[in-house]
């Protein structure tokens, strides 16, 4: 990128200081030896007067606070906190919500997304244009208008005495979503191991059963064996066992529920919130994938008589998460972003408690940094893997 | 000046966009016959119809459209715009005192001219715009803030509703737009450090919250200034979203200069033009048509992104309206209130993409 | 039936269509269009764009479904039967005028999806006969590049390839060099001309005259979805018995 018309100044050497002068490799030289140093010149600017004003506010600088006692309660935590604990605890408590309710929102967001996304170019005209409807509505409302909105809504719900119920499985009431939950026992971690393990072992035997297709022309199907894995290895886990079945059905109890998992309003609120504001995204990124292959290629897949489960998982899949994956994942980065606005109603995220400890310790750069650093460590590793991926799937043409 | 042209890739050769696959014609080929096709049709016919129905019976039929008194609409089945009726001037004007509310609807007014006379292309002289701006500016900061002709003085900390909604949006617009141009720019420059600079800050200010950029405006950026020297919050904020709002045109212009082919910058080396001349009259113009379509889409987003500085306390219409809905004797009210400015949201964004479509239209035409 | 110079008289049709007729909802695209090719026998189509030419060859391997009339392959009729149509389908190849190769797979893979997926062949056996035909079109150095990293001519060439790995007993050419470079015409006709001249069955949709003229058995003219008239080449371009053909040859060979 340097090739400062090397055939102009570099064939010969500058004779005199007006040759220098005019050379333009002597310029880019010159003007990006000023940009630095502008830059670097503001920068300490900067910094002296955040030193000075500091010192004279009698404000603490670095990061030692991290290690003081917080002396404030978090409502919601899912690892153990007291207010007894540093802020450093705390803001991982703040995470740890962060990306809680931020892979719930990915998971709704996603599911709505896809639905929408293929509604958005079903054959039937009316559903096509509920679809439609649905993302430009979702899509131009701000998001923060809408988790302000679903935050109303709960609060607005009836006490858990009139709770709604939502067909024996739970309740939505102003306490949130409480559910069913099945009675903890030790089995779950186990099936939860041979969950992951059936779904290893179902990609080992696909592809064993792609070698020996190559190696013998036979085609296996793996299809139903692989779900046979998946499901059916926690299914005996569960059996062996015993099949516990203790099953906690919430109950109402005074002015509150027993029994069952319950989340809570913040919680439900600001995932609706920014789940349903990310599927609008996701629905118009689904259906740029579906239509970004070309009607040839499943002609000519027909034309050497491939199925249509080929035909899919062959020549259109391939093509089409090729479009699909790389705007779906900076759609969930915004999403982990737009998590950000917990803040607006009380939700116990990274920000929230950040501004919590800001307020107390008074030392916002520090606060701040650590804020900007999370995210930007979430975005910069997405955006590496993306790259990545993207290397490895590029189509090549040239 | 004559590197450009090396620095220009040469845009990749896209995908034949022709003859693609309705995704249409490949889901019913492979997921839906025609009696499922028909069925699918029935249900959703009938839940739409339901639905519509609903909103007919809870917003029309059983509504109650003007009252003073909550009790009336407590007593109603159905939606209660009263609440509108009764709450729109803190609503739209906020805590800016009660008595001037008609300098908002003036400054409304001449906000909404001006701005509806600057899109149209058969007004874009400067003798005309350069005086209606002038005028514009000197007589919406008259208003809003008095002081002047006998108005009373009303501090930036009382303004809101949405006259602060729009000035926020203003603001970010016409401060962003310049910035995310010299960004796009630097990301391309031909001077290494230029475009290291411009890479990082584009990068790290993508990769964090639109709030924490709004934090280290309202409580970090007055620890930058010297003792003694202080910038309006207002204004702090507004540039605070405007470098946001730029980070993401920036490369929505950088698409569009990389879209430029090569062939441009050659024959403008060949009339001798200089770096900034080329830039200014042949590359910027095309990569501006270009990627048009998407910075309108980041336009939109900005707008719906001044909704944030509820966080920091700003009174612009959301704020008001969360506020509004406070008052125990109307906050049952509050799916009405929130659908109320929505649909503000639903109709500036509309119009604002309805008139992009009309510039694409213009672009195709030749017209600009 | 006017094809009484054909070599093999005797022998029944191996395509055989009868008052075929097809429409795009409103649009009569076929009308009553009828047609038998023999083994062995070269038939060019041509005709005005938007003539139901491409409609027509496109039925045969059913990309499109015809709505009355009757087609037969190989004495097995075309109806929305699966097993036939699968059956019909790696009986007949079929070359695109946009090639319509897989992007995202090599070249060798492209050759050697068909013949795994639906011939069931080992992976070894197929990537030899990949390169058997790699090498019949001459271009098997390019085996493990991808499809956009070829020029036009080499792409259609390669698309020819991927259709004879299946290893069918008729061709079908969509307009096969309408989308090339006048440069690389001449690379895939004389790829065609080769493959017609290794006793392939053939239905060729071109615009190619010189093609028709020195390959052909039989000419087929077809305007507004009817066969207009049928001969071979001979007759079709010394003595056309239509006037619109005459008008349509006068168009095409003035330039």
């Amino acid at each position: 990128m340097t090739d400062a018309s090397p055939g102009r100044s570099g064939a010969r050497p500058a004779r005199n200081l007006k040759d220098i002068l005019y050379s333009e490799s002597f310029r880019t030289v010159i003007y990006q030896v000023a940009l630095a140093a502008a830059v670097a010149l503001l920068g300490f600017y900067l910094y002296q007067n955040v030193i000075a004003n500091l010192s004279r506010q009698n404000i603490a600088t670095g990061f030692g606070f991290l290690d003081q006692v917080a002396q404030f309660e978090i409502g919601e935590t899912l690892i153990a906190y007291s207010s007894r604990d540093t802020y450093g605890r705390a803001l991982l408590v703040g995470l740890i919500n962060t990306l809680t309710v931020s892979a719930a929102g990915i998971v709704v967001a996603t599911v709505i997304g896809f639905s929408v996304g293929i509604a958005r170019v079903s054959t039937n005209w009316l559903l096509q244009r509920i679809a439609t409807a649905y993302v430009e509505i979702v899509r131009n409302i701000p998001v923060i208008l809408q988790v302000i909105f679903w935050a109303a809504v709960i609060r607005n719900l009836p006490a858990p005495r009139q709770a709604i119920e939502l067909w024996g499985l739970g309740f939505l009431s102003n306490r949130g979503l409480t559910f069913v939950m099945p009675v903890a026992h030790a089995a779950h971690v186990w099936m939860l191991a041979a969950l992951v393990t059936g779904i290893v072992l179902a990609a080992a035997a696909s592809h064993l059963a792609k070698r020996h297709r190559e190696a013998t022309g036979r085609y296996v199907d793996m299809l139903w064996p692989s779900i046979a894995l998946i499901a059916g290895l926690p299914l005996l886990v569960w059996l062996v066992f015993g099949a516990p079945h203790a099953i906690s059905y919430p109950q109402r109890q005074g002015f509150n529920f027993a029994g069952g998992a319950t989340i809570s309003p913040e919680f439900v609120a600001l995932m609706a919130g920014i789940s349903l504001y990310s599927s609008g995204f996701i629905a118009e990124i689904v259906r740029a994938g579906i239509q970004a292959t070309p009607r040839g290629q499943v002609e000519a897949a027909r034309s050497i008589a491939l199925r249509p489960r080929f035909i899919l998982r062959y020549v259109v899949l391939p093509q089409a998460l090729r479009v699909i994956v790389p705007p779906l994942t900076s759609q969930y980065v915004s999403l982990i972003k737009n998590s950000s606005i917990a803040v607006v109603i009380g939700y116990p995220d990274l920000v929230n408690i950040g501004n919590t400890v800001m307020n107390q310790t008074g030392q916002a750069v520090e606060a701040i940094a650590v804020m900007m650093m999370v995210y930007l460590i979430i975005s910069v590793v997405t955006s590496l893997l993306m790259n990545a991926y993207n290397r490895l799937v590029a189509i090549k043409e040239r | 000046m004559t590197t450009i042209s090396s620095q220009i890739a040469t845009p990749a050769p896209t995908y034949d966009p022709h003859a693609r696959i309705s995704g249409t014609v490949w889901l019913k080929a492979n997921l839906f016959g025609s009696i499922w096709q028909s069925l699918l049709t029935v249900i959703v016919a009938a839940g739409l119809i339901r639905f519509f129905w609903f909103v007919l019976d809870w917003g029309v039929i059983n509504a109650v459209f003007y009252t003073t008194d909550p009790d009336v609409c407590r007593a109603a089945t159905g939606a209660c715009w009263a609440v509108i009726v009764e709450k729109h001037r803190p609503m739209l004007f906020g805590l800016y005192p009660y008595d001037e509310h008609w300098r908002l609807v003036l400054m409304m007014v001449i906000y909404l001219v001006t701005v509806v006379i600057s899109l149209w292309p058969r007004f874009w002289n400067l003798r005309l715009l350069v005086p209606l701006w002038i005028f514009a500016t000197l007589s919406i900061g008259a208003l809003m803030f008095g002081g002047v002709l006998g108005l009373r003085y009303v501090a930036t900390s009382e303004w809101g509703g949405l006259p602060l909604t729009m000035l926020l949006f203003t603001g970010t617009v016409l401060i962003g737009m310049p910035v995310a141009v010299l960004l796009a720019l630097g990301r391309r420059a031909p001077l290494p450090v230029a475009r290291g600079v411009s890479v990082v800050f584009i990068e790290s200010l993508r990769g964090v919250p639109l709030i924490t950029i709004l934090f280290v405006a309202v409580n970090v950026f007055p620890l930058f200034l010297p003792a003694g020297m202080e910038v309006n919050k207002l204004l702090r904020i507004t540039v605070g979203i405007a470098i946001f709002f730029a980070c993401y045109q920036a490369e929505v212009i950088r698409g569009g200069l990389q879209a430029i082919p090569r062939g441009q910058y050659e024959a403008a080396q060949s009339l001798s033009l200089s770096y900034w001349q080329t830039t200014r009259t042949i590359i910027l113009p095309q990569a501006l048509r270009i990627s048009l379509p998407a910075i309108t889409n980041h336009i939109i987003a900005a707008m719906k992104n001044t909704s944030f500085v509820i966080i920091i306390g700003l009174f612009d219409i959301l704020t008001a309206t969360t506020a509004v809905m406070q008052d125990p004797l109307w906050r049952k009210f509050y799916v009405e209130a929130y659908l109320f400015v929505a649909a503000v949201y639903l109709f500036f964004g509309y119009a604002l993409s309805l008139y992009a479509r009309q510039v694409e239209k213009w672009i195709a035409s030749g017209r600009i | 039936m006017p094809q009484s110079s054909l070599p093999d008289q005797t022998s029944t049709p191996v395509i055989s269509m009868r008052n075929v007729s097809k429409w795009f909802s409103a649009f009569q695209v076929l009308h009553d269009v009828s047609l038998d090719v023999r083994k062995g026998e070269r038939v060019v189509v041509c005709g005005p764009s938007g003539s139901g030419k491409s409609t027509l060859i496109r039925c045969i391997n059913r990309l499109e479904a015809h709505q009355s009339g009757q087609i037969f392959v190989k004495g097995l009729e075309m109806t929305d039967n699966v097993k036939n149509i699968d059956t019909i389908r790696r009986n007949i190849g079929m070359v695109f005028q946009n090639f319509n190769l897989f992007p995202h797979l090599t070249v060798l893979e492209n050759l050697t999806l068909g013949p795994m997926l639906t011939r069931h062949m080992k992976k070894v056996a197929a990537e030899d006969l990949a390169m058997h035909f790699l090498k019949k079109v001459r271009i098997p150095e390019q085996a493990n590049k991808y499809p956009l990293q070829l020029s036009g001519g080499q792409q259609q060439r390669v698309a020819i390839a991927r259709s004879l790995c299946m290893e069918p007993e008729i061709m079908l050419f969509d307009e096969p060099t309408s989308a090339l470079d006048p440069e690389m015409i001449k690379e895939v006709l004389d790829t065609m001309i080769e493959l017609a001249e290794s006793g392939m069955t053939m239905i060729v949709v071109t615009h190619e005259m010189g093609f028709a003229r020195t390959v052909a058995d039989n000419v087929v003219f077809m305007a507004d979805g009817r066969k207009v008239e049928s001969a071979p080449p001979e007759d079709f371009f010394g003595n056309p018995r239509e006037e619109r053909t005459r008008v349509f040859l006068d168009q095409i060979l003035k330039h």
